[in-house]
């Protein structure tokens, strides 16, 4: 029948990275991502590109910076407490305009927390990390299908906007499997290296300098500015949901990721009581889908945010809809994913029958 | 005439024409200039990339004809590594303090040396922190004040120097380590002589170099030049022994 | 129309394998199908489980906090998944290995003697593929003949030799739930 082949999540995302044309991997090991470095150490070599175990993920982000200086395509991945390691590296990469890819399987926190799925990242990839005025685009597929598909947009939008572009999954997403088909291949030789590239000047009559470093206040300033220009262009022009069964929703949740996805079953239960759900679910968190949202003022009841945190996505939520709106919230921590009932549940307590 | 006269000094073509913000009687640029003219005699300016440090070579990248790149503290090494492999016929070198070097950066240095992937280190070895004021170091001498000793450096609360050169060279990986000195005309000819060997480890692929400079920094020190070389020869060399600490075969 | 289950029992009863095997079972049909293990320490722990959903249309939950039935090789894995099993859902039980008869009267409940079964057939090794059998004697996501279809992608070369005693383990599965 088709070209689907049944993969695990954490093996897919890296082989949609390859076909993204990523062909430089540097990491280390973390749980629930290991399938990913693991997969490309045994992969990259046979597309001619290279994997490298870094020391640490200080270390690898690092090696990442230098990759991207060079021009090509480049990734990390990593989880909730290595990826915090990696937020001085990844302020450099976006004070340095150069593009890369950092995937966070995101898990339970803070500090060591455990390894179960978790959304609690959400403020780090969101609102910065690291230091300085900065923003990354963060995709949040909620299906290993998505995720492989948003691989290639994940690239092409580090390419286009010269940004740091988070893909955050959670362990659910990685160790899962689902039929998966890669649909776009990314012919590297196509890939031009760009002229801002530190590759060596090769007869060019300049040298390339890539810094973050600007001394001068004015001089830092003027270079925020456009950093700025940058994002707010990627605002107008990126930002993405699905909305699911909102045609003629009174209500709707709000989730992104695996919450998202099983909210979903919550939609269909709901309507099969005959409450008239839908869902909202941003698949880019940074740009916020807010226009999208805000076209739903006048035309719900009320909105419940579902999440895998607490309060951090539902914070977005308030910022875009105010009080437009009853603003409900659901959440659990610690790595316990809510079932389909549990949120309908809380639905139903904050919202009433829904009637 | 005019064609008998022979050429004996020059600026190197792979430096920028500019002058550079070091302190009067600091070594820095004496080791900059060393990195132009084998950049230069060795024909690397099209293939160069220098990664430069978070301290006083911070703006580094200013000063020369080739690519470069502004790490973050300490991780030159890591960045170099990505940036070599992406490129691995291009000469990749870091140029770092001890600071960076030895303290924020020591796994990053240990672990690139380990690998021993033909990746090039200048190494500035002066003692102190010069650019946030002189505050220790990991290689400040016992018995040396600085902002943050104030009564000099003990065993007892500041724990001892480094030896970073003799700590590498027990890695398999490394394939030239060599300790020089900037302090004199005699010291800075075998420098450069190092530094050649340096590069050419990498150029020639063998693998991971990299060259300690003994170095000064009068400021900090509070010394004039004069006395910041006389300094290095009489306190810093007996602890910091010159030499070629691992050299495989090959490199020349 | 979806149907789904999670199979739990010790690591190396063969209960990943069981599930994969029926995830790539419904992909061959053209089915939506996701496979989600428990994974970690708790995998480490002594009991695995996996939950399979395969259904016509796209899935929306992959993560069965109240599934349609459950295999369970283990009294641990009876114990937990017992009490979750949705209203009238199907609770199939290896008997050789679990004495104990379910306190819930809603369920369907099928005891059998899965271990011993296998080990009639030539190694207990087998008793994954009787249980699955049952299973699918119950309900029927997928046909039989994909799940033959998937074994051969999982059983090549040395180990195609097994595919024939694993056909014959599921079909004495089937055929247990059907005399019945």
């Amino acid at each position: 029948m088709s070209d689907k082949v049944l993969m695990k999540g954490a093996e897919a995302l890296a082989e949609g990275a390859i076909q993204a044309g990523c062909r430089y991997y540097f990491g280390y090991p973390i749980t629930p991502q290991n399938e990913t470095p693991e997969y490309m150490s045994r992969r990259l070599p046979e597309v001619g590109g290279r994997f490298v175990q870094a020391e640490s993920e200080v270390a690898s982000i690092n090696m990442v910076y230098g990759a991207a200086c060079a021009g090509v395509r480049v990734m990390t991945s990593s989880s909730s407490p290595g990826i915090s390691l990696m937020q001085e590296g990844i302020s450099y990469i976006s004070g340095s305009n150069v593009p890369c890819v950092v995937m966070n399987a995101m898990r339970g926190g803070p500090g060591l927390g455990n390894i179960a799925p978790a959304q609690a990242d959400y403020f780090q990839a969101v609102k910065g990390g690291g230091n300085g005025d900065y923003k990354r685009i963060v995709l949040a597929p909620s299906s290993i299908q998505e995720g492989v598909d948003l691989f290639v947009d994940a690239f092409e939008l580090a390419d286009k906007y010269r940004m740091v572009v988070m893909v955050i999954v959670d362990g659910l997403i990685g160790q899962m499997m689902e039929p998966v088909e890669f649909k776009t291949r990314i012919d590297v030789s196509t890939l031009k290296t760009p002229e801002w590239a530190t590759v060596g000047r090769h007869g060019r009559d300049h040298a390339n300098i890539i810094t973050s470093l600007t001394l001068d206040a004015a001089g830092l300033e003027q270079w925020n500015l456009k950093l700025q220009a940058k994002y707010a262009q990627v605002e107008q022009a990126e930002s993405r949901i699905e909305e699911y069964q909102m045609d003629d929703a009174d209500y709707a949740i709000i989730a992104y990721g695996t919450m998202a996805r099983i909210a979903k079953t919550t939609v269909r239960v709901a309507r099969d009581k005959g409450i008239k759900l839908g869902l909202l679910r941003p698949i880019t968190v940074w740009p916020f889908p807010a226009k999208q949202m805000q076209a739903y003022v006048g035309k719900l009841k009320g909105t419940l945010t579902v999440e895998l945190a607490y309060r951090q996505l539902f914070e977005d939520v308030q910022l875009t809809l105010c009080d437009k709106m009853p603003l409900g919230w659901y959440g659990r921590g610690g790595g316990v994913v809510p079932g389909p009932q549990e949120i309908l549940a809380a639905f139903e307590e904050q919202f009433g029958k829904g009637r | 005439m005019a064609e008998q006269m022979k050429v004996i000094y020059e600026r190197p073509t792979s430096w920028a024409n500019k002058v550079t913000h070091y302190c009067p009687g600091c070594t820095h640029g004496v080791a900059h200039r060393l990195v132009a003219e084998l950049v230069d005699e060795m024909g690397l300016v099209d293939k160069t990339i220098g990664v430069w440090p978070v301290g006083c070579a911070v703006l580094g990248y200013d000063y020369f004809n080739f690519d470069s790149v502004e790490a973050a503290h300490g991780r030159a090494p890591a960045m170099a590594t990505g940036i070599k492999v992406t490129n691995p016929d291009n000469f990749v070198f870091t140029y770092q303090g001890d600071g960076d070097l030895a303290s924020i950066g020591m796994a990053e240095i240990v672990h690139a040396a380990a690998r021993g992937w033909p990746i090039t280190v200048i190494f500035i070895n002066n003692g102190n922190y010069g650019m946030t004021g002189g505050q220790m170091a990991p290689t400040t001498l016992l018995g040396q004040k600085t902002t943050t000793s104030p009564l000099g450096r003990t065993p007892q609360a500041n724990g001892f120097p480094i030896r970073v050169a003799e700590m590498l060279a027990q890695l398999d990986g490394p394939a030239y380590i060599a300790r020089v000195s900037l302090d004199s005309p005699v010291n800075i000819r075998k420098a450069k002589s190092a530094m050649r060997k340096a590069f050419n480890a990498q150029v020639r692929g063998i693998g991971f170099s990299l060259v300690e400079c003994l170095s000064t920094c009068p400021t900090n020190w509070k010394l004039t030049p004069v006395e910041s070389m006389e300094r290095v020869r009489k306190e810093v060399m007996p602890y910091f022994p010159l030499g070629e600490f691992k050299v495989v075969e090959g490199v020349l | 129309m979806e149907h789904n289950v999670v199979i739990a029992g010790f690591g190396g009863q063969g209960v990943m394998l069981i599930g994969e095997l029926l995830a790539r079972a419904g992909m061959e049909e053209g089915k939506e199908v996701t496979w989600l293990p428990s994974y970690g320490p708790e995998q480490r722990g002594g009991t695995a489980n996996c939950a399979v959903v395969v259904a016509d249309e796209p899935i929306a939950s992959p993560l069965l906090t109240e599934p349609q039935a459950a295999i369970v090789f283990n009294r641990q894995s009876f114990d937990k998944f017992e009490p979750v099993i949705e209203k009238g859902g199907l609770l199939v039980i290896d008997s050789t290995l679990i004495d104990r008869k379910a306190s819930r009267a809603d369920l369907d409940v099928v005891y059998i003697p899965a271990t011993d079964i296998a080990t009639e057939l030539g190694n207990s090794k087998f008793t994954n593929m009787v249980l699955l059998g049952a299973y699918l004697g119950k309900v029927n996501p997928i046909s039989i003949a994909s799940v033959h279809g998937a074994l051969s992608v999982f059983l090549t070369g040395k180990k195609a030799a097994l595919i024939e005693v694993n056909k014959k383990a599921l079909q004495a599965g089937v055929d247990f739930v059907n005399k019945k």
